[in-house]
């Protein structure tokens, strides 16, 4: 009952009406002569400096769903829910040298989004439009689970309901509230709301990890409570250390995932925000602060088996939902008010990253059908207009997911958008170093790792949402005829699928002679840094 | 286009090439050698070293990064 969290709910609604009401000011925070057009109100002005990006960053990439999901992955399955870790450390390196070419080449002329890239290098508004509906699909399931999250939140509080209008009530208003400001203030409402996100973030990890395993008896106690769970459940996948099964499925998901993330369009679009090539530097040096943060959090897992937490139910009869199990261990250990701002912190987490996937989701439609197909000469202002309407429809639809749909399928269409995304790898991410394939052998390679990876998930089970297709992304290795239990992370394979199609149909569209697109970058592009003219800036070249 | 007087001179060269760049192979390899971390001892603060050892992967992976961003940043 709702009435029994009164002190939790009222601190929660305090803070989210603070947030909110700091979304609209936003539009105010460094006010650009005009909101309307696509670079401010979709980019920020392009401006953020180390500070702004380091949050919004932040607060893109470590969403409430991350900060529900991982220790729940702990909590039920152990060790291998950890892959978040190595997975946020190696993705800087990686993201240090490739992102800042995406800046510069986009700076230079004008790119919005991923695909506006694509688009100029490949010279094929074909294989543009391939890379945003990729983004758009990748990018809904993603939002609807940072509902997910707030969902979890609300559950604990009491806020439940046996219609389906009493159940999702809150989220309704808690969606139109963020939709309104969104739609005013653009990017620059998730970059001001960042920071108050991180900061109570960062209060309450700080509290939890040094005050529950105080309370819980030590870290010992609360390993000894893991290894014990683990030791009586049937499955043979599960404990506090790696096993020769799943230990390549630790190592591929943490390198899939990183080559996924800066595929997402909002993780782009955050990038892009930003001023120069050293503040997405920086960032990516001092970004893994929040991997620490992630790690400790990870570790909330098993100081609920410590506890003793049980999940609350699911959806679905016989299932339960085991995202609540962080709000829940929060609720046991924490008087009423800090759970309060505990809880809270993780719906305003959620705020931040919806807002940016929204936007960046919009700026697809935007930039890569509307302008492309519908209405070639849409004026800058025209195009913050249709991205504004759209990032609404993103998000009614995103809630719709929600409404309508049972949460674990949110959850599953997840796991197929990180596959998904992951498949805009060659062109987009080998596209910033090379121009040696050939659009069609792109989309060839990117239909083929498409099929593959839907192969392999539609043939993973879920033993414990009991769903026969679509039940993981760890890939048996069985299924190919190897007599051995080890497992592999889906997105890896289909993507080394989708680069071996790409390199052999280059080969062959070569010797067939196929006319390849012309490349409207040059190699100069790739090295701008803030200062340097943009393209349109640019006296006209004198043609003889 | 203006030209800014009192501001050094504009990036030199463009090309952004090093061999410290190589150098970022390190955080991205480190972390994937699961021999390294898989195992209960030794423990820290009555962490595995599983955990611990990640966690402290992240320093490798900060120190590389700015490092490498130190010493490669005055070439443009």
């Amino acid at each position: 009952m709702w009435r029994n969290h009164l002190t939790e709910i009222v601190i929660f609604t305090i803070l989210f009406l603070a947030v909110s009401a700091l979304g609209f000011v936003a539009a105010r925070w460094r006010r650009p002569e005009t909101l309307e057009h696509l670079d401010e109100w979709g980019l920020g002005g392009r401006s953020f400096g180390g500070w702004i990006t380091w949050f919004l960053l932040g607060g893109d990439l470590y969403t409430a769903y991350t900060f529900v999901a991982v220790p729940a992955l702990l909590f039920g399955a152990g060790a291998m829910g950890f892959f978040a870790v190595p997975y946020t450390i190696i993705i800087y390196p990686m993201a240090f040298l490739v992102l800042v070419r995406l800046w510069s080449v986009s700076h230079r002329h004008g790119f919005v989004t991923p695909a506006d890239f694509v688009r100029a290098r490949f010279g094929s508004p074909t294989l543009a439009l391939v890379v945003a509906i990729t983004g758009i699909v990748a990018t809904m399931p993603y939002i609807a689970l940072q509902l997910v999250g707030i969902e979890a939140v609300l559950k604990t509080m009491g806020m439940t309901g046996d219609s389906m209008l009493a159940r999702h009530a809150p989220i309704i208003i808690a969606f139109a509230i963020l939709a309104g400001y969104t739609y005013q203030s653009g990017l620059r409402a998730p970059a001001l709301i960042a920071f108050v996100k991180d900061i109570l973030i960062y209060i309450v990890i700080a509290v939890a990890v040094l005050y529950i395993p105080y309370k819980l008896g030590g870290w010992d106690k609360i390993f000894g409570a893991a290894d014990a769970k683990f030791a009586k459940t049937p499955s043979p996948t599960d404990g506090t250390l790696l096993n020769a099964a799943n230990q390549w499925q630790y190592v591929t998901l943490a390198f899939g995932s990183a080559l996924a993330l800066f595929l997402y369009p909002h993780s782009v679009t955050a990038v892009l925000a930003s001023r120069s090539r050293g503040v997405i530097k920086r960032n990516m040096s001092a970004l893994p602060a929040y991997s620490f943060l992630l790690g400790l959090i990870a570790l909330l897992g098993y100081m609920a088996i410590a506890a003793g937490i049980q999940p609350m139910a699911g959806a679905t009869a016989g299932t339960v939902d085991s995202n609540t199990v962080v709000p829940l261990l929060f609720e046991k250990m924490f008087p009423d008010w800090f759970a309060g701002i505990a809880f809270a912190a993780v719906g305003i987490g959620a705020l931040v990253p919806a807002a940016i996937m929204s936007i960046a989701a919009a700026n697809l439609f935007t930039r890569n059908i509307y302008k492309e197909y519908l209405r070639p000469g849409a004026t800058p202002e025209q195009e913050a207009k249709v991205s504004k309407v759209t990032s609404l429809l993103v998000k009614v639809g995103a809630l719709a997911f929600i409404l309508f749909l049972d949460p674990q399928f949110s959850i599953d269409l997840q796991l197929i958008g990180g596959v998904v995304i992951l498949q805009t790898l060659p062109a987009v991410a080998l596209g910033l170093y090379t121009r040696w394939f050939h659009r069609g052998a792109l989309i060839t390679g990117w239909i083929a790792g498409m099929a593959a990876g839907f192969w392999m998930l539609y043939v993973t089970p879920n033993a414990a949402t009991r769903h026969q297709h679509f039940g993981g992304s760890a890939f048996a290795l069985s299924h190919l005829g190897f007599d051995t239990k080890v497992t592999v992370y889906t997105g890896f394979l289909a993507v080394g699928v989708n680069l071996v199609v790409t390199v052999l149909a280059t080969l062959v569209l070569r010797a067939m002679k196929t006319p390849d697109g012309v490349d409207a970058t040059v190699a100069d592009d790739y090295h701008v840094d803030e200062g340097d003219p943009r393209v349109k800036d640019l006296p006209e070249p004198v043609t003889a | 286009m203006t030209s800014p007087q009192n501001e050094p001179a504009p990036p030199r060269s463009r090309d952004d090439r090093s061999p410290l760049y190589w150098l970022l192979l390190i955080p991205v390899v480190v972390p994937l050698l699961v021999p390294l971390f898989n195992a209960n001892d030794p423990k820290l603060f009555g962490l595995p070293r599983f955990y611990w050892l990640q966690l402290a992967f992240i320093i490798i992976g900060v120190g590389t990064t700015t490092f490498v961003y130190q010493m490669t940043k005055r070439r443009g």
